[in-house]
């Protein structure tokens, strides 16, 4: 007979597929009832009607919608996401090229986030109402309500044409343009992979900018979320009771107190970094990288809904997972879940 | 195609937002290769390289870098056409065949001569692929089905081009000369084929022409990397040209002034006059064929009186917003021949008159002026000039909505016909005033069906006069009188047309101080790379 932990698990892995099945209802849905021509971005504005009449044919558009759907269901099965338009590669080529791309930027950004954010949080709490608090508070105040674009120019401003320490935007200096081969699509790991140091650093330093423009926001986030968790916790008896069996301050904050939230920090922590996953499109504009969020508005603007629909799947895999993930690590690490 | 100049809110307004820091500060060192030169600019409206289908703006310019044509518009003065793959070219009595003799010793970049065979081939491909820009070449009455007989090779350097109807020789080779008139080598395209493609599928991507580059490599929203074709005759100055895809005007000129790019292409007005007066740069300027104008549909029944049409045109503050909003890259233009293209005339018989315009609105009888909506793409320029038409339109009682939209949106609403007005703009298909006489005059089918969607279509509107006399002048062979008819054209255009045809784009290119010989070609012609050099 099944424990009800494992039937809590099997309820949420069989909401994946019904998931993945509504979003994809949903977006194709969309795309085919937005008042945009999808056979306007293949044939352009100038093409006579029969040339419009052949492509319209040629896509399916003239079969009923559940026709099409059907169509696009079955190849979808089969790992086919059709041609993107505006690339001219199959869509999923284009994501095994872009996402990587966003991949990298997300990672290297939670990773600062969570580096900076989570010891502030903790340290505001525990400083609650002094001026360190008041600090960090106004800086993550700040990160939370500029506006990201703002701080991207600023931050190219500062660094990239006054200070000059850091590289404009893109991905790499385009002499290293193609000296690594394409593995992981992660530019830090494949040229490490190929030996090519001077590809890494430059790889790096260009991550830096962007990734830390990101991380900023993120980072005001995660600092916030733990102050509020840590001032909770901090109220508690056990909290009390640990202070007056006389152990050691960084020992009742650290293990005893942020022990406690760490659980719920990990779920904000992997939503956090499903929401940059999805694509920063404002980053990866002022950053010109070429990522997911850029390759999906583009996408959109154009009415290339074979792109738009990949990539809008490749996104709610993401969340998905990392919901997923955070459900499970829930499930293991809080004794109440259990 | 979409507008130069049209730019997000969003991007307006990093500008807006950088601008001013920009300006104060000084330009770096460059720091690109010295023989290689970096272009900023946004490409991604590219959506293939091959040039039977490439037919957007960015696309176009790659095409024209790396293929060469027949014949193409002399550069230095595009009325005359000049032979580029052909040295001479015959037009029969009847008007009907053209024949074309082949430059000899061109080679392609592979190093094989190019053949009578190859630019027939390059033709005929145009045609069978279908793809958007083939109108050009079938409007001569070539189809898959008979495109092997009016086009071929009837000797290694002899290619003939049989046309169906007799029109204006000029009007043929204008067309020869457009991005699909491209002349490519069959062998590679041909071993390169797929699944009855021609080659498209590769072509995308790559390259087989005979022009000072070929293509390394295009990724979308990344990156074009052009490489100099050591086989050209041209003798190219740079080893490469890097397009490197960036689509905020603030990131391109901050990439300008550090030297990370040589050459920007997007700037917005006020970077322009930061530019201008900036030492460390140059600038190169031409006309555009975008025009951007005011049409109104006839199936609504205000629009419809003559009178209305007229009192919008008379409404309009036309050299205000030019000079308030759009100082460097619009200038006002009232006819549908851009300037710089034969048959453009210097005409402007509007300008704002409140009671002339109110005028003509009592005559139409509606003296307290009525309701409409005002369709436009919601990027920049656009949103701030029809705020201003907004504002003209109400001094005379026309209460304007305006209905913002992304551009293929409003184009499908236009398409449709369902718009009341909107402010749009249109570029010339090839270097021949047809391209535009014919969408802007020509509606023999008004049905909903029709095949031939021109802008007159798109309106509903029908001038039979117009209209046949836009058919007969791309028939004319004389090329004063056909140069005459346009211009009459045009003058009655103005007075019966529900276009108001408000301004004409300007192209700019900033450039850092180093760099040499490079310049923007005027009306769409072909921007080339292979005489810029980097001191």
């Amino acid at each position: 007979m099944a424990t009800p932990r494992l039937k809590a698990l099997a309820a949420t892995a069989a909401s994946v597929p019904i998931t993945l099945f509504g979003l994809v209802l949903v977006t194709f849905l969309i795309g085919r009832v937005m008042p945009i021509d999808p056979v306007l971005a293949i044939v352009g504005d100038r093409a006579p009607a029969d040339v419009v009449a052949q492509v319209r044919l040629e896509l399916g558009l003239d079969e009923p919608l559940y026709v099409q759907f059907w169509i696009y269901l079955g190849k979808l099965v089969q790992g086919d996401l059709g041609r993107s338009v505006m690339t001219s590669h199959t869509v999923v080529d284009d994501i095994i090229r872009f996402f990587p791309a966003t991949m990298e930027l997300a990672t290297a950004a939670i990773i600062i986030a969570a580096l900076l954010g989570i010891p502030i949080g903790v340290l505001a709490a525990v400083k609650q109402g002094s001026r360190i608090d008041h600090v960090i508070r106004v800086i993550t105040l700040a990160g939370h309500s500029l506006p990201i674009f703002v701080l991207a120019l600023i931050s190219l401003l500062v660094f990239y044409a006054t200070l000059e320490i850091a590289p404009g935007p893109g991905r790499q200096n385009i002499l290293f343009d193609d000296m690594v081969p394409t593995i992981t699509g992660l530019l830090t790991v494949d040229s490490l992979i190929a030996g090519e140091w001077e590809v890494f650093w430059d790889a790096l330093a260009h991550l830096v900018q962007p990734a830390g423009v990101l991380a900023y926001f993120s980072m005001a986030y995660l600092a916030r979320m733990t102050r509020a968790f840590m001032l909770d916790t901090l109220k508690g008896e056990f909290i009390i009771t640990a202070r007056a069996k006389g152990l050691s301050p960084a020992r009742v904050i650290w293990k005893h107190a942020f022990g406690n939230i760490a659980v719920r920090l990990i779920t904000i922590l992997a939503l956090a970094y499903a929401g940059l996953l999805e694509g920063a499109v404002i980053t990866e504009t002022v950053f010109s990288w070429p990522g997911l969020g850029q390759y999906l508005t583009i996408s959109l603007l154009n009415a290339d809904m074979n792109a738009v629909l990949g990539a809008t799947l490749v996104v709610g895999v993401t969340y998905l997972a990392f919901n997923l993930l955070a459900d499970l690590l829930y499930r293991l690490l809080d004794p109440r879940v259990r | 195609m979409s507008g130069p100049a049209q730019l997000g809110r969003r991007a307006f307004t990093f500008a807006a937002t950088a601008t001013p820091f920009f300006s104060f500060a000084g330009a770096a060192e460059a720091a690109t290769p010295k023989d290689t030169v970096v272009v900023g600019k946004a490409i991604d409206d590219i959506i293939s390289l091959d040039p039977a289908e490439a037919f957007e703006f960015s696309g176009g310019e790659v095409v024209g870098n790396c293929y060469e044509r027949l014949v193409v518009p002399n550069p230095a003065n595009p009325s005359q056409i000049i032979g580029e793959l052909a040295e001479k070219w015959e037009v029969s009595a009847d008007g009907l065949s053209f024949t074309f003799t082949m430059k000899p010793g061109v080679t392609f970049a592979s190093g094989a001569p190019v053949t009578a065979e190859d630019a027939a081939f390059s033709l005929q491909r145009t045609i069978k692929l279908n793809k958007a820009p083939a109108f050009i070449l079938n409007q001569f009455g070539a189809n898959k089905d008979n495109v092997e007989t009016v086009i071929r090779a009837t000797g290694p350097n002899t290619l003939v081009f049989t046309i169906k109807e007799k029109v204006a020789p000029t009007f043929v080779l204008y067309c020869l000369s457009a991005n699909c008139g491209s002349v490519v080598e069959k062998a590679v395209v041909m071993k390169n084929a797929r699944d009855g493609d021609f080659g498209n599928g590769w072509m995308k991507t790559g390259s087989a022409g005979s022009g000072p580059f070929t293509v390394r490599s295009w990724k979308a929203s990344e990156s074009v990397i052009l490489d100099a074709n050591p086989n050209s005759a041209l003798k190219t100055k740079p080893k490469r040209v890097f397009y490197k895809h960036i689509v905020d005007p603030s990131a391109q000129q901050l990439q300008l002034q550090q030297g990370d790019i040589d050459i920007a292409r997007d700037l917005l007005p006020d970077q322009l006059k930061a530019a201008q007066a900036n030492a460390n740069y140059k600038m190169s300027s031409a006309p555009h064929s975008y025009i951007m104008y005011l049409c109104m549909n006839q199936k609504d029944p205000n629009l419809a009186k003559p009178q209305v049409r007229q009192a919008i045109k008379w409404a309009i503050d036309y050299d205000g917003i030019q000079k308030n909003i759009v100082p460097t890259t619009y200038d006002v233009q009232q006819s549908f021949v851009p300037k710089g293209m034969m048959g453009a005339i210097a005409d402007r018989p509007f300008k704002k008159d409140v009671a002339k315009a109110k005028a003509l609105l009592a005559e139409a009888g509606l003296p307290n002026g009525f309701e409409m909506t005002l369709d436009h793409y919601n990027g920049q320029p656009h949103g701030d000039i029809v705020q201003a038409i907004q504002a003209n339109l109400a001094e005379i009682g026309i209460k304007v909505s305006l209905m913002a939209g992304e551009q293929r949106q409003v184009i499908t609403r236009y398409r449709a016909r369902q718009h009341q007005a909107a402010v749009l703009s249109w570029g010339i298909d090839y270097f021949d005033p047809n391209t535009n006489s014919e969408t802007f005059c020509v509606n023999i089918d008004n049905a909903d069906d029709a095949r031939n969607k021109t802008l007159a279509w798109r309106n509903s509107w029908q001038d039979k006069d117009l209209s046949d006399r836009s058919i007969a002048a791309v028939k004319e062979s004389d090329a004063k009188v056909r140069e005459k008819m346009y211009a009459d054209l045009q003058r009655d255009h103005h007075m019966r047309s529900p276009f108001a045809l408000l301004f004409q784009a300007t192209g700019w290119a900033v450039m850092r101080k180093n760099v040499a010989g490079f310049a923007l070609a005027p009306l769409g012609l072909r921007t080339r790379y292979d005489q810029t050099a980097k001191a």
